[in-house]
């Protein structure tokens, strides 16, 4: 990442004029970013219903609430089941299809049918949300839902109401959850796979290891580059979480899978809660930053300790 | 599914045992299961709306029909929709990119001041959740009368974008020969020169990867389109839809065909840029 800064021996002339390629980004950050990002703390220190209504001062009185509502450690905690669906789940179930569509089949079934494979694996990533809420909004009904019919004609008389039962909604956003992210981790770990030296596998299978033990000694080290960023872009996806929420439950039944960004948007747009919004906003923001900055930090340190 | 029907004889260094087949079916059962939503959305977009309500989803249509489409079309302006999509969508991915190359420019052979610290700027516009934009944005619209215009998510996206993809392309251009830059320069080569003769042609194939998934991303977005774009004049492929499913009246089917006109661009895409895309992931992932 961060390019040091080596002294080209005065080579490409004075640096000072490359600033001018920078600066149409620059500028973009500042309106789109910065600026928005700054007026949203601003709002956050104010009690205020939005639009023409009068900005109240309320200093710290916002996160002062936030702390003590149930809503909002609740969102965080259905944050915890999101990070489950999105990044414990997928990472393992695609490190070991990965294995298993690269070194096993792959081998003795040839590379068009795993192409297929990994194709289909990965279309539910460049599905418009809208498009997969909607079709797992009518897999998940009650009544005409796919999943309680099918359950009824394997004789389960009653099956349980996926998205209308406080105790069940969140597995059920979950289950749509891992079903789109899967492909995601098992195309980058095959990518990974290609670049493991295949004698390596050679060597351990004449030493008669296992698949299993090849697995254990040779996968997962090899590709822990690409685990890391599965598990760390996985893990920011999964705290941001939004339309999945508003299309298939509404945060509901009884706030069972309300999460931050839908708290949020619920605050702004329902609530005309806006200076409370932009608290839950502001403090989801820096949630992730931290997160992130660990992860990073955490990586940075690992991979200066591995011996070259 | 034809992956089973496809075998490389030239690969099978030994016989396959059952296991063998036993694994094969695990791997095609997964992918059964990750095509059924899709199957069922196809299923039930040509079954008339009484069909649907007493066979149910999983039955086959009793008769085949277009009744759904049609419904679909005259509710919503299809034809506006896409348009709005493509054209949104094709502007953000080349304008995002556009601004991705300059800037990386300036970092990863600039190797301007203070890297590190613009580096992690550019992270934190790529995972700043977008709700704690998205107040101020829609005052930002309002006030400049972007409001309900697809322009208003073409500038956000663009730098949202152009942030993520600087930051891939300064870590491929860090890694560029310096002989290469400065032969250039002793021959006279102005810096624009070099960005357009030298640098460019070296990062095109990372400048494809990110313009189809930049387009991709453009397509699919949600949460802003939503808010800016409530005018059904300008709304995408996407927010139409979802538009259209907040009204309870609407018949099941009518819902299922228009995801389905909805999805046929992006599956054609994909199609199209399935190999560039495979690459796309890879690259993404080693930085």
């Amino acid at each position: 990442m961060a390019a040091r800064l080596r002294s080209p021996r005065r080579s490409l002339e004075h640096r000072g004029a490359y600033w001018l390629y920078l600066l149409p980004l620059a500028a973009g950050f500042v309106i789109v970013v910065a600026a928005p990002f700054a007026m949203n703390v601003y709002t956050s220190l104010f009690h205020w219903k939005g639009g023409q209504a009068p900005m109240r001062w309320a200093g710290l009185d916002n996160y002062l609430t936030l702390f003590t509502d149930e809503t909002f450690w609740r969102s965080f905690q259905n944050s915890v089941a999101m990070i489950v669906a999105i990044t414990v789940i997928p990472t393992i179930i695609g490190i070991l299809l990965a294995a298993l569509l690269f070194d096993y089949l792959g081998r003795r079934f040839g590379d068009r049918a795993i192409a297929v494979l990994r194709a289909t694996y990965y279309l539910p990533q460049i599905l418009p949300i809208a498009v997969a809420g909607f079709i797992w909004s009518t897999i998940l009904n009650t009544q005409q839902g796919s999943l309680s019919l099918m359950l009824r004609s394997l004789g389960i008389q009653d099956p349980p109401d996926w998205l209308g039962d406080p105790g069940i909604a969140v597995y059920s956003v979950m289950l749509m959850l891992v079903w789109l992210q899967i492909g995601y981790p098992v195309v980058i770990f095959m990518s990974a796979l290609q670049r493991v030296d295949p004698e390596l596998y050679e060597a351990a299978e004449l030493d008669g290891a296992g698949w299993w033990r090849r697995f254990q000694a040779i996968t997962i080290p090899q590709i822990r580059p690409e685990i890391f960023v599965v598990v760390l872009t996985a893990t920011i996806a999964a705290l941001k979480v939004f339309a999945p929420i508003l299309i298939l439950t509404g945060g509901g039944p009884e706030n069972s899978t309300v999460v931050p960004s839908y708290y949020a948007y619920r605050s702004f747009f329902e609530l005309s809660r806006v200076g409370y919004g932009s608290t839950i906003a502001t403090v989801m923001s820096l949630v992730i930053f931290i997160v992130a900055a660990v992860m990073l930090t955490w990586q940075h340190r690992e991979t200066r300790k591995e011996p070259r | 599914m034809s992956a089973t029907l496809a075998p490389a004889p030239r690969s099978s260094r030994r016989r396959r045992t059952p296991l063998n087949w036993l694994m094969l079916a695990l791997a095609v059962t997964v992918a059964v299961l990750m095509a059924a939503p899709f199957l069922l959305l196809v299923l039930n977009a040509f079954k008339t709306g009484a069909d649907y309500s007493t066979n149910g989803p999983l039955a086959w249509p009793t008769t085949f029909t277009f009744e759904a489409f049609t419904s679909y079309l005259s509710r919503v302006d299809f034809p506006r929709a896409l348009w709005n999509s493509v054209l949104s969508s094709t502007v953000i991915a080349f304008a995002g990119t556009a601004l991705a190359l300059l800037a990386s420019y300036a970092i990863g052979i600039g190797r301007i001041r203070a890297n590190t610290a613009i580096t992690a700027l550019l992270l934190v516009a790529t995972m700043v959740p977008h709700e704690a934009l998205i107040y101020p944005l829609f005052y930002g619209a309002q006030a400049t009368g972007l409001l309900n215009s697809i322009w208003s998510i073409v500038v956000v996206f663009i730098v949202l974008w152009a942030a993520y993809g600087t930051y891939i392309l300064s870590s491929v251009m860090s890694t560029f020969p310096r002989e290469v830059l400065e032969a250039a320069a002793i021959d006279g080569a102005g810096r624009w020169r070099i960005l357009w003769t030298v640098v460019f042609p070296i990062v095109r194939p990372t400048l494809t990867v990110l313009v189809v998934f930049t387009f991709i991303w453009s397509w699919n977005e949600f949460y802003i389109p939503l808010i800016l774009l409530g005018d059904p004049a300008s709304q995408t492929v996407p927010i139409a839809l979802s538009t259209l499913r907040g009204q309870h009246s609407i018949d099941i089917t009518v819902v299922n065909a228009g995801s389905l006109l909805s999805l046929i661009p992006t599956l054609v895409f994909f199609l199209i840029f399935q190999r560039t895309i495979s690459r796309g992931v890879t690259a993404g992932a080693v930085k």
